[in-house]
């Protein structure tokens, strides 16, 4: 199978070894995986931040990039509701505003054959035992646009447990948000920095060395005030953790 | 509705100075007192209220039930405010216009001083809250006394609601206490010698205090949670009996209603009345549910001899045209999302400016106020977009995508309806450097060569790399570190060594 990584502007950025991983685990798995060098980024920020038409050309960009795959899997929850959830809607709105079918019809297929990364591995792979080995005590957050906007559920702490050495930990108030929000954080730092240090806090009292996401955005705001915190936890990717093996542990 | 186009640059009705969200949350956060009192009262509700929902199992065919009635209705909310007017009249009431906040405080107003009276006691009301009912009737020498518990709490210290079901939420028992001991004996019956900040006693000290109202008042003035369209019923929906009491005893009834409070027929209410109270004090059915329609006419019945009903728009109508933004019209007030939003946890009640908080306030207000004070252009940012309102919200709600759309209105303008005026509205003042950041970041973005450009730049004078940022940028550098800069962007690595095939430099 043949899919198209769509790494997010972010990780290509900043966090290389997210799509390092991504792309070792997949081949691993029997996945041939193709990075599109065209691709940027999906216009999220700029279309929750009241720029529609700003976003506009970069969906379309996407649709060019990524429209011949059969499968586009994407390390980012949150990028993955953006075009899965939010391009039929920029869609339907340019339709209702009259200027016809051309940009429903360019987002189509993209929006229909994107998957984020555990949900393509325990729904379209079906597997859960990726072979992984993380020898560390890990907590989970699952980040909103992952856990309402996709509705990701248990996949990822499935695909967590069955990882050998890993002790995994309940997160006490999980499911709320970590308070980055894209512009948010920078918007309204102050209620931004109080929801992540709370994140933080209650990641710290479960004694865990690692806070696991399936978002590095989330993780970058939460890292940020790790450091600051000084906690001594790390923030680390889920595909770094399921592309760690006992022959190649992760860093 | 006029189809003239004008630019709007200020609404008619400036809502009153306030500073924006960030700045009025700023002060909250760091009110530690503040901050626990909300913590855990918002904690326990939300989790009664998690509870009471799983116990029903057509919960969610309930909520599509609720929002499908919603809709209808006020897709058709002209036919059904007319059988309103004809059912409530036909039941011996009176039926009143009013088309903003001004016109229903007059109408209002003009009706207690027919009556010769110069003190009303009211049922907990958010509309009145909204038109500033109190303080109308207090410049026409009209005392209003609230009734409802938490309300009696704010009117007594002077204070503002910041929450819609729980006005007092961010005051403590000790703070409540304090409170009744200084302020009650100003209004009334005081507090009793020796009041502790036990919730029996202090229930008990408001009973004692409110009960010479009661029997005193002769005009009573109530909002309502429903309207039921085939008989003119209003419904009031509440938990203490001090409503019905304002409802029962005085013989002139007033009540002021948002012309979105309307449902068709006694079965569609049937579907609310299982909603509302498991979503907003997750009850499995509600204490005090009050029904009336028109007057009494028997001189030895109970009730009010006499009935107003105030209809009022006061910008719901610009609302209703607006395609995306009117689903927030279908809000029942229940306040869930209140309670489940982590924006509201941390910022409490007041730092939104309205008498509407939380996520529900935040798509309300701008639209029945419009988005041209720095409050209302403030309130759609004032979320992270988790989405966790729109999940709880009983009549479904999409609050996440009524807030981006708002943010659309506020950044880049466009069409919208005001005072039933189609305008073009201008994009709010502020967003000058951010507009142009955002439009030179999608120049970039669709150039991948640009992207390349500038990643290798960052990579190659990471060493150089600040650890705090300027301008907006210090916003995150404040309280958070910034990330390292790897040393090679992926592409860069991808092509390198074609995915990891060529481990070779």
């Amino acid at each position: 199978m043949r899919v198209a990584l769509f790494l997010t502007c972010v990780n290509d950025t900043l966090y290389p070894d997210t799509g390092r991983a991504v792309v070792k685990l997949l081949t691993r798995l029997g996945v041939e995986v193709d990075f599109p060098t065209a691709q940027t980024c999906c216009g999220q920020a700029h279309y929750t931040t009241g720029y529609r038409h700003e976003a506009e050309p970069l969906a379309r960009h996407f649709g060019e990039v990524f429209g011949g795959y059969e499968a586009i899997v994407t390390p980012s929850g949150s990028c993955g509701a953006m075009v899965r959830e939010l391009y039929p809607r920029m869609g339907e709105r340019a339709r209702a505003e009259g200027r016809g079918e051309a940009l429903a019809a360019a987002l189509a297929p993209v929006a229909a054959r994107t998957y984020e990364l555990t949900e393509f591995l325990v729904d379209v792979l079906g597997v859960t035992d990726v072979g992984a080995c993380y020898p560390h005590t890990v907590t989970y957050h699952p980040t909103c646009h992952g856990l309402r906007g996709l509705g990701l559920g248990e996949r990822p702490r499935r695909l967590l447990r069955a990882v050998r050495g890993l002790e995994l930990v309940e997160l006490p108030g999980a499911e709320e948000c970590c308070g980055f929000g894209g512009t948010f954080a920078v918007k309204n730092a102050d209620v931004s920095a109080a929801m992540g240090t709370d994140k933080v806090r209650n990641a710290a009292s479960t004694g865990a060395e690692v806070l696991c996401a399936a978002d590095n955005s989330c993780l970058m705001h939460l890292g940020g005030l790790m450091t600051r915190l000084r906690t001594g936890m790390r923030p680390v990717h889920i595909a770094e953790i399921l592309a760690s093996t006992e022959e190649e542990p992760a860093a | 509705m006029s189809t003239t186009t004008t630019f709007v640059g200020m609404p008619a009705s400036a809502p009153p100075a306030h500073p924006a969200f960030p700045q009025a949350a700023r002060e909250a956060v760091r009110d530690a007192r503040l901050r626990g009192t909300l913590r855990h009262a918002t904690h326990t509700i939300r989790a009664k209220r998690a509870a009471a929902v799983a116990e029903v199992s057509d919960w969610a065919a309930l909520r599509e039930a609720g929002r499908q009635i919603k809709d209808h209705t006020l897709r058709h909310l002209d036919r059904y405010l007319v059988q309103v007017e004809q059912a409530v009249t036909a039941a011996g009431g009176t039926v009143h216009w009013a088309a903003d906040a001004a016109e229903a405080n007059r109408i209002v107003t003009d009706l207690v001083k027919a009556t010769g009276e110069s003190e009303v006691v009211k049922v907990k009301s958010m509309t009145t809250q909204e038109i500033g009912l109190n303080e109308a009737l207090e410049a026409a020498g009209i005392r209003a006394y609230e009734t409802d518990l938490a309300e009696l709490i704010v009117q007594l210290a002077h204070d503002r609601p910041s929450h819609i079901l729980v006005p007092a939420i961010h005051r403590n028992r000790g703070e409540i206490r304090d409170i009744f001991r200084s302020e009650m004996g100003e209004w009334g019956r005081p507090a009793p010698e020796g009041l502790t900040d036990e919730p029996a006693e202090l229930a008990e000290a408001a009973r004692l205090h409110l009960r010479e109202k009661f029997l005193r008042a002769r005009v009573g003035i109530s909002g309502a949670n429903f309207m039921v369209a085939e008989t003119g019923t209003l419904v009031v929906v509440e938990s203490e009996g001090n409503g019905r009491m304002c409802l029962t005893l005085p013989e002139t009834l007033i009540s002021v209603v948002g012309i979105e409070k309307v449902v068709p027929t006694w079965r569609d209410l049937e579907v609310f009345l299982q909603t509302l109270p498991r979503s907003s004090t997750a009850e499995r059915m509600n204490p005090y549910t009050s029904l009336w329609t028109g007057t009494t006419n028997s001189a030895t019945a109970d009730g009010p001899r006499e009935f107003h009903l105030v209809l009022l728009d006061n910008g719901r109508t610009d609302a209703l045209a607006d395609t995306v933004g009117r689903q927030a019209l279908r809000c029942i007030r229940c306040s869930a999302c209140l309670n489940v939003c982590p924006v509201y946890e941390r910022a409490g009640g007041h730092a939104y400016g309205s008498v509407y908080p939380g996520p529900i306030g935040a798509i309300l207000s701008p639209q029945l106020r419009g988005t041209a004070s720095g409050i209302d252009a403030s309130l759609p940012y004032a979320s992270s977009l988790c989405g966790a309102c729109y999940e709880v919200c009983p009549v479904a709600i999409d609050i996440p995508e009524v807030l981006v759309h708002l943010r659309e209105r506020v950044v880049q303008g466009g069409e919208a309806v005001r005072q039933g005026n189609r305008v073009v509205l201008r994009p709010a003042r502020g967003h000058a450097a951010e507009r142009a950041a955002m439009r030179a970041a999608r120049w970039a973005l669709t150039r991948p060569g640009v992207l390349r450009a500038g990643q290798r730049l960052a990579a190659r004078s990471r060493r150089f790399a600040p650890r705090t940022l300027p301008g907006p940028g210090r916003a995150w550098t404040d309280s958070r570190d910034l990330p390292p800069l790897p040393a090679e962007p992926f592409r860069d690595w991808w092509q390198r060594t074609r995915g990891g095939k060529d481990t070779a430099r």
